[in-house]
This record gives C-alpha cells, structure tokens and sequence, in this order.
C-alpha cells in the first residue's frame, strides 16, 4: 500500500483546476488484485491456451463468477489446469483448450477459479 | 443488543489442503505436527476410522497406510496465510472481530439491526467458501459462551446455527453436553456431574454462589454468559492447541521500536505459557493492525508465520523471531492500535524428547520411552529436559510430507498444465 501524494502544496490564490485530484504512485497489485482475500498466483507450464506461455504467472480470483467466455482454473484427477469455459449448443458446460480436445464438466472436475491476469516477461 | 457469532474452520489444518488439493475432498486425510510427531487434524472420513486427535503418528503409521488415510506434514505457511484471508474477509462482514485463534474469530455485532439472521450466517460461511475454498461453521449468541455453543450445534447441523432465542434455548441447552461447554473441560464436567450437573441447563440453573465456591470464579461466569450476560473477556479462556499473547495499544504506536518492544513482551508472556504447559512449539504467527474504527487512518491488517527449524520452549529462540516478523510486517506511517502472536503447533515435552531419540530406530522407540521415563523418575525431571535443550543439533524437523507453500513462495506455486 502506498500513501497518497498531494500534487502540490496547498496555497492562497486562485486554484487551478489541474490540482483537485490526489495522484498516487503506481501499486501493481493493488491496480491488478480487486480482492486479495480471494486472489491466488499460479504457474502456467507449457502452453495450453494461444497467448500462455510456460512459466508465465497467472492471477486466479476465486470471486467472480465463472461464466462462459472466461478462463478458468481447474482441477480433474491430481492435474490442474487451464481452460476456457463455454457451453455446448445442448447448454452443458465444457472446457475448451488450443491444443487438446474439449472435457466436458462433471463432478470430477473442480472449478477452483477465474484467470484474471497473465504476466508473461518479454 | 450485542450479539456474537462465533466463526470457525472445519478441521482447518485438513481443509487447507484440500483448497490446493481436491482429489482429498471425501477421503480420510490427516495432518501432522512438527517432526510428523503426533496426528494435530483430521478430516471427517479419518475421524470414522477412529483415529484420534493427538495420537503419536508412528503408532498409527501402518494402519493409515492400510486404509489408504492421505498423511501430510504441517504447512503452517500455508495454514497462515489462510487464516489471514478468512479474518480478511470477516472484517468485510463486520469491523469488530476479534480473532480468537488460526482459525476461529469472534464477530462482535453491534447494533446490528437484523431481524432474521440466518441469510446474515449463511452468507458468511458461503462466501469463505467461495472465496478460500474453506468450510466454516457459524453460530450465533448474545454471549460468547452460546455464540460457541450454537457453533457446535451448526457443525453438527447444517453449518449455521442461532441460539439467541430464549425459548429455544431452554430445550437445547438441556441436551447440550458441559464437557463441550466453552470453559469447561472434561475434567471439570467430571467433577460438576458429582453435584448432579449434566447438561448446560442445570449448569445455568444451578446457585451461582455455590458454583463460585467449589468451582471457581470462571465458572460462575459461565453460569452467567448461559444466562445472556456477557462476562468473559477473551483471553481469559485460551483456545486448545495454542498459545495467544496480544493487546490492543492504549495510544497509537507508530516507531518500529515500540513495536518491537511490545511483541517482546508479548513473546515473554506467551513463552512462559508454553513452559507452563511443559510443551515445545513449531510455529509463530505474528499479526498487527490499525484501528478499524478511525476511518481517517490509513487502513493496514497483516499477518506472517515462521515455522522453527526445531521445535523450541526457548524465550530468547520466540523473542527473536517474533522481532523478526514484526520487523517483516512493519510500514512506515502507520498508527497501530494492535499486535500480537500465537504459539502454534504445541506439543507435550516429553512427545517432542522420544520423537527426537526415537527417529533413528522405530522398532525400539517403546523401550527408549521406557528408558527415558526411569531416567527422569531417578534423576529429576530436569534431566532429560536440559539434554534435549542442550541438543540443538542441525536435526532439521521433518517435513517429508509437507505440501508446497503455495500462496508465500514464488518459487512453490501451484503449476498448471
């Protein structure tokens, strides 16, 4: 956490509509986690979804709500994994990967969170 | 009115694994102490085979393995962190907690206006789970001592329970064992069962005056927390397992210095506790905030575990990581109204010197405890006592079976494929 800053002092004179805003320095974390309580910070290894690469951190919220269209963190067996949530025309939800074959969702499988961020280093 | 709802993890220890671990979910698991020494949490399925809480791990080793029973060494890292996320969400619940142990808090609930609070409990208990992956139970109270009763009610039920209705009481705390009182343990039921108290009724309904006599001042108090009158503060009655030393500041405390100075005290305190107690610990758990109440302040609530290398009863081995954690958890410009720690992970002298000795060769650890007792018996307590003090070997306590730290190191995060 970081404190606020004051654009500038505080003076007799006209003020000018520029200074009525505190700035503050830039917190990652703070910009990047909206409820840390509910923020986890996983690994991606190897690639399974097109813009994930091996070792890249991934931000997981467990808050939101996993709906279609997002990336979810998941558990099936003792492997976990990413996957894109979407729903077939039949409305039963599936897991789509980029690379390997489409699961469909059962009781096996743990939706454990929702991927927020990716941070890959170039 | 006040009200109090008393929060509290199931098999809190267990459950943490199971957030990183769902495959766990359904099957027997338990967790061990430092030094994998003694079993310190079970999961429902573990509990139903019949082992017990604090049985020496080594004398159950082969049926866990028999029946296929999850083993894993503490995380107390992990368990930590967790423990900081719950509190973390409470406080959204309701500003005025009061964190009674790693996974227990007293929601105090001022002014509260609810009338019906069963969709106030239920939504607290759905949103840890939703949020951490931790299962609680919730129950509520206009004292502290029926906030805990009713918890015990809603592990048992459906995971909330509200025992502030008089007339429901009446019926419930005839059938509500004393043994499973808050302040009241078993050796004590024993006694009360002698002047024919069985249950938390009699108990309430028996002369105050007679209680405090035979039984002490603690439990007269009991007699008047069951009757709705609020008068047990709460370090007066520790939780089971562990050791808490804490204080709200009388003035801000802002300089690292008084900080270090107050946690110094508070590790003294805690220390001499746990020598009491004739126990060893295996992990601290530091935590500091700012006053809630003064919304001008900037708002800091933090908390940091260290696991000892070695399992220690040593006040100057507590006081110098409890520095070293406030010094960790410390920001400048801040103005704190509360620290503390706990002393996590206690266990008994005598467990701690056989497991230590008896590592080495399992198959003649019944004799070595035989040994050791004559010993003791012939030659003082203090005997073996000093020696294993004395042997601060580099015997790194075992944590074979420990999960990775996965939510406080980078380098142990959880992997996805």
């Amino acid at each position: 956490m970081h404190l606020p800053l004051y654009l500038s002092k505080v003076s007799a004179g006209f003020p000018s509509p520029a200074e009525d805003y505190l700035a503050d320095t830039l917190d990652l974390s703070r910009h990047l986690i909206a409820h840390p309580a509910a923020t986890f910070i996983i690994r991606a290894k190897e690639q399974s979804l097109i813009g994930i690469f091996d070792d890249d951190i991934l931000i997981v919220d467990k808050s939101i709500k996993p709906i279609c269209g997002k990336i979810v963190f998941v558990s099936i067996e003792d492997q976990f994994l990413i996957k894109r949530l979407h729903k077939k025309l039949n409305g039963k939800p599936i897991l789509q990967s980029d690379y390997c074959a489409a699961i469909e969702v059962n009781n096996e499988i743990y939706i454990l969170g929702v991927v927020i961020y990716v941070i890959h280093p170039v | 009115m006040t009200l109090f709802a008393l929060v509290d993890c199931n098999n809190f220890y267990v459950s943490c694994e199971r957030a990183f671990n769902p495959i766990l979910e359904g099957k027997p698991v338990v967790v061990l102490s430092n030094n994998d020494g003694c079993i310190i949490s079970r999961s429902a399925e573990a509990k139903k085979l019949g082992i017990l809480m604090g049985a020496p791990f080594y004398q159950c080793q082969d049926f866990c393995k028999k029946n296929n029973v999850f083993v894993f060494s503490s995380n107390y890292e992990l368990y930590g962190d967790m423990s900081q996320r719950i509190m973390t969400l409470l406080r959204q619940f309701c500003p005025d907690i009061e964190v009674y142990s790693i996974d227990e808090a007293f929601l105090v609930l001022d002014g509260f206006m609810h009338q019906d609070f069963s969709l106030f409990l239920t939504d607290i208990r759905e949103k840890i789970k939703k949020f951490t992956g931790i299962p609680v139970s919730v129950g509520l109270g206009p004292t502290k001592t029926l906030a805990k009763a009713a918890n015990y009610l809603a592990k048992n039920t459906s995971g909330v329970f509200d025992l502030c209705d008089v007339n429901q009481q009446e019926k419930i705390l005839s059938e509500f064992p004393i043994e499973r009182l808050w302040g009241i343990g078993s050796k004590l039921s024993r006694r009360l069962k002698k002047y024919n108290i069985h249950n938390a009724k009699e108990l309430r309904d028996s002369h105050p005056k007679m209680i405090h006599r035979h039984f002490g001042v603690m439990t007269a108090r009991v007699i008047e927390e069951l009757k709705g009158i609020s008068c047990i503060p709460l370090d007066s009655i520790q939780p089971r397992k562990q050791i808490i030393s804490s204080r709200s500041f009388g003035k801000a405390v802002t300089t690292l210095n008084d900080l270090e100075e107050a946690i110094s005290n508070y590790a003294a305190t805690a220390a001499l506790k746990l020598r009491n107690q004739q126990c060893v610990t295996g992990a601290i758990s530091v935590f500091l905030q700012t006053n809630r109440y003064r919304e001008q302040d900037t708002q800091y609530s933090n908390s940091v575990t260290f696991t000892f290398p070695v399992p220690t009863a040593d006040t100057s081995y507590i006081l110098h990581a409890a520095k070293k954690c406030i010094k960790h958890l410390y920001r400048k410009g801040y103005r704190y109204n509360k620290a503390g720690l706990m002393l996590l992970d206690l266990t008994p002298i005598s467990i701690f010197q056989f497991d230590m000795l008896a590592k080495s060769n399992p198959q003649k650890s019944e004799l070595m405890m035989e040994t050791m007792d004559k010993i003791n018996h012939f030659m003082g307590k203090e005997t073996v006592f000093f020696c294993a003090q004395g042997i601060q070997r580099p015997w790194q306590a075992k944590f074979e079976k420990r999960t990775s730290r996965y939510t406080t190191r980078w380098s142990e995060l959880v992997k996805v494929v």
